[in-house]
């Protein structure tokens, strides 16, 4: 299964909702604001960095260089992906998740 | 030959409280959208998507908006019985199931992670 998140978790608690019932093997894709929770610089970074062992996460590439955040480190283990890994995760993880 | 139709599982997936926002109307009128195609139906509750099902709620009187909450009691006419909300959820905001206006499967965080993982289609708010 796919998990999408597009908000802040510095503002909004959709990420924490998404972590809290995602099953273990699951993806999780950081888009739009949820690119934030990938810098490893941040508060979010603990909580990502433990959820980074019992997910796969992805946060998209185009997203990260609209906020100027394509060069800062992020959480080990999570892979950027373009516009066409996107579809590919939708594609190939069948039922898709938003936590909006 | 004729095949059968596929009847897939669907979950409407419930996060957002029922006044302040659109959300919890529009999904509600999906879901009774979704009973005219005879697919297996199931709603959940969870986040402040469980103040959706709170008892008592006058927003025609107070607000002069629509009272959606009774509609919720008329989904089992429609073939959607599989009505499911948070145990957490209702807790963290002081809820029990006696404060529903629908009976409900009340669950844990963990089944709930389970049930959306076990779906054909999510359709979340």
């Amino acid at each position: 299964m796919l998990h999408t998140v597009n908000k802040s978790p510095y503002e909004r608690r959709n990420l924490d909702a998404c972590l809290e019932r995602a099953v273990k093997g699951s993806t999780i894709l950081l888009y739009e604001d949820a690119v934030y929770a990938a810098l490893a610089a941040g508060g979010f970074a603990p909580r990502m960095r433990q959820a980074a062992q019992d997910f796969e996460i992805c946060v998209l590439g185009p997203d990260l260089q609209a906020r100027g955040i394509q060069d800062a480190p992020l959480v080990e283990g999570i892979r950027t992906v373009d516009y066409t890994g996107f579809v590919e995760l939708v594609a190939a993880k069948g039922t898709a998740t938003a936590w909006l | 030959m004729s095949e059968e139709p596929a009847v897939k599982k669907f979950l409407y997936l419930n996060r957002k409280a029922p006044h302040g926002t659109i959300y919890a109307l529009e999904v509600l009128e999906m879901i009774l959208i979704s009973a005219m195609f005879d697919q297996d139906v199931h709603v959940a509750f969870l986040d402040d998507g469980v103040f959706q099902l709170k008892k008592g709620q006058e927003a025609k009187a107070a607000l002069d908006i629509k009272d959606f909450g009774k509609t919720y009691r008329a989904l089992d006419g429609y073939g959607i019985e599989k009505l499911y909300a948070e145990r957490e959820s209702l807790e963290e905001r002081g809820l029990t199931a006696d404060d529903l206006l629908v009976p409900v499967e009340v669950v844990s965080r963990r089944a709930m992670g389970a049930l959306i993982a076990g779906m054909d289609v999510v359709l979340s708010a």
